[in-house]
């Protein structure tokens, strides 16, 4: 560029002047494109809406014994499992040494206001670890092996805590944030 | 070749003129009229006029079936049934660009593989091979768009499958997986990016097309001896209208293939549980992409097992992106000089094996992990009674027919009432196809580094000494005492 310049006009090139205008022109449009790369990349982020419905009230009574509901939030699945005696026995008497993610049934559980634990209900998400994919329950009469929830797509098993007890998933399925607004209604947010 | 001397003349006053402004019909005229290429080019290089045709005809179909869709989860599903049973020849039109995505896939493998078989990819056509790489990759992602859009079942949980792998991903991979969802999970939002970017990717798939030629045309084809080029006169011939024919011909073959699709099995390839709308709550029984991308879905699948820190799940992703991955670095794996596989008697037999591997591979892909390969050499199931004994799970197995379950039942009568046991039938351990798409994805990545060796020690076959030689020989040698050439 130099030697060009050399060539064609040796006089009154003000090389400094030539740089300061290249610069200056340069860093105004890498400001422009930084600018609309901003807007260009938070877009792709959830909007304002979308996260707002996050969150929902689940009236828990109406779930029978032995069965689950289950809910979307934001597009989610998470089920609400009534469970029945035995099957809180099942998921207490575990050695949780042996599990592949070890967590007692009462760490998967949230307290209620009083600061007690309702253990016969069982809220977790419904996006089995591994792929994500919704496993069966009760509701369509295949729980697994371990009498918890069976996904379909590459086997894994879990039990009645939720915990993965066997197939590709790598971690339990895992307890979403939830509060007892009351007795019977849960709170439960992403 | 692009070094060759431009063979068009102006006639007319206006061709004059607009030579000197655009020089527009001169660069078709050596593009595709009088571009020198080797005589001797066999049917399977017609296939990059196919693909170029098939390209053609899904922006043209897309672009129409665009209007009558409607990228929202409420309306997706109805506006494709509209475009089945009210938009005139919607049927047609949404037929021609469902299987055209196979057929273009189809197309694709070929010529993917004739470029392995030819050694096309080596120098000075490395670049040319990347680029068609990069298509290749683009084609993936505008398929997978694609699949989403009628927003039935196997779309909704397809995608949730795939998108979730994004999520396996170290540091990134969540906050990548919140960019392409836009929210905590499929939506509506997601389906709008998704058709926007659908619309978007095969235009960018032209455009690297356009870069894919130009790249063909600096060095010329290949051809089925590897030889290159040494005498224009003698080893080529135009391109029109010698190729336009050949080609034709084949494109007119290809679209018989087509519409037999199109018209007698246009739902041959797809899948039941995409006549079923997407509910996200119910996941179908066993999720299978299209068959085009089964050989990587098994691959995906195919490591169960954690190395080290790195858990199962990442490392399969990372095998599948592998998969494709090494094809852009395969001009630097292949060290042999020797370009086509009819000169390499070792390469070439890998090569034929390694076909074999990618078809098995679609095999394992489109079955579940845990069936097994040869269902006649699983025995009968054993039942497995699971019980606690002191606080420790044990297990006890029976096995052979009604009589094991009446043993199993008087053990678990046998044991104390704290022991809850439970009883499960469970299949005996047999060879699956989790296993072995395992020994499949060893053996597609072995391919290409026993490439690296084989190139280095194997003992080649003679080279032509040029193209005319090695054609005139083909056509001498059988015929050399009765039917002269024609």
């Amino acid at each position: 560029m130099t030697d060009q310049t050399a060539h064609s006009q040796d006089e009154g090139v003000d090389e400094d002047r030539r740089n300061f205008i290249h610069i200056a022109t340069g860093a105004v449009a890498f400001g422009g494109v930084a600018a609309f790369a901003i807007a260009a990349v938070e877009q792709w982020n959830p909007a304002a809406d979308t996260r707002a419905a996050s969150s929902l009230d689940v009236d828990i009574s109406k779930v029978p014994l032995g069965g689950e509901i289950r809910v979307l939030i934001g597009g989610k699945p998470f089920f609400i499992r009534h469970r029945t005696p035995a099957e809180i026995s099942a998921a207490e008497s575990v050695n949780v040494a042996t599990l592949p993610d070890p967590e007692t049934d009462e760490e998967r559980l949230r307290p209620m206001a009083d600061g007690t634990f309702n253990r016969a209900f069982l809220i977790t998400s419904g996006a089995c670890t591994h792929l994500g994919c919704v496993p069966v329950g009760p509701t369509q009469g295949n729980v697994g092996a371990y009498g918890g929830w069976y996904c379909p797509c590459h086997g894994s098993q879990y039990d009645t805590s939720g915990r993965i007890r066997s197939g590709p998933a790598p971690t339990n399925l895992p307890i979403p944030n939830y509060n007892y607004v009351s007795e019977t209604v849960v709170n439960i947010s992403l | 070749m692009s070094g060759h001397e431009s063979s068009y003349t102006p006639n007319t006053g206006f061709e004059k003129w607009l030579d000197a402004r655009l020089p527009i019909i001169r660069f078709a005229n050596d593009t595709a009229i009088s571009f020198p290429t080797p005589k001797n080019l066999n049917y399977w290089y017609t296939f990059g006029g196919i693909l170029a045709i098939c390209l053609v005809v899904q922006i043209l179909t897309g672009v129409i079936l665009a209007m009558h869709y409607e990228a929202s989860i409420d309306g997706a599903f109805a506006s494709v049934e509209r475009i089945m049973r009210d938009v005139p020849y919607g049927w047609l039109l949404r037929y021609i660009h469902s299987n055209g995505a196979s057929m273009f896939f189809f197309a694709v493998y070929i010529h993917m593989f004739r470029g392995l078989y030819y050694g096309s990819y080596k120098a000075p056509r490395e670049v040319l091979w990347i680029l068609g790489c990069v298509i290749f990759l683009l084609m993936i992602a505008t398929a997978f768009l694609g699949y989403m859009l009628p927003w039935g079942q196997m779309s909704y949980h397809g995608a949730n499958v795939i998108t979730s792998l994004f999520g396996a991903i170290p540091l990134v991979g969540e906050s990548l997986q919140t960019w392409i969802l836009g929210g905590p999970s499929i939506g509506n939002q997601t389906l709008q990016r998704f058709f926007s970017l659908h619309y978007l990717l095969p235009f960018m798939i032209a455009a690297v097309v356009i870069l894919h030629v130009w790249a063909l045309h600096v060095p010329g084809n290949n051809n089925p001896t590897g030889v290159e080029v040494q005498d224009v006169e003698k080893d080529t011939v135009p391109f029109h209208p010698y190729y336009t024919v050949k080609d034709a011909f084949a494109i007119m073959l290809f679209l018989m293939l087509f519409a037999a699709f199109v018209f007698y099995a246009p739902n041959a390839l797809g899948h039941a549980d995409q006549a079923i709308e997407a509910n996200p709550l119910v996941t179908p029984a066993h999720i299978v992409p299209e068959w085009y991308m089964l050989p990587f879905y098994a691959i995906l699948r195919a490591i169960t097992f954690d190395i080290g820190p790195i858990p199962a799940k990442l490392l399969g992703v990372i095998a599948m992106f592998a998969a494709i991955a090494i094809l852009f670095v395969l001009p630097w794996l292949d060290t042999s000089k020797v370009k086509s596989m009819r000169y390499r008697p070792v390469a070439r037999q890998l090569f034929f094996g390694f076909v074999v591997v990618c078809l098995l591979l679609g095999w394992c892909g489109a079955k579940l992990p845990d069936a097994p390969v040869i269902p006649a050499l699983q025995g009968e199931d054993i039942l497995v009674v699971s019980y606690t004994e002191n606080g420790q799970e044990a297990t006890s197995e029976y096995k052979g027919g009604h009589e094991a379950y009446v043993d199993a039942k008087r053990f678990m009568d046998s044991l104390p009432a704290d022991s809850t046991p439970s009883l499960a039938a469970v299949a005996p351990k047999t060879f699956q196809f989790s296993q072995l798409s395992l020994i499949l994805t060893i053996l597609y990545f072995g391919y290409f580094f026993i490439l690296f060796f084989v190139g280095l020690t194997e003992k080649t076959k003679e080279l032509p000494e040029s193209i005319h030689k090695s054609v005139l020989k083909r056509h001498k040698a059988p015929t050399a005492t009765a039917v002269p050439a024609e």
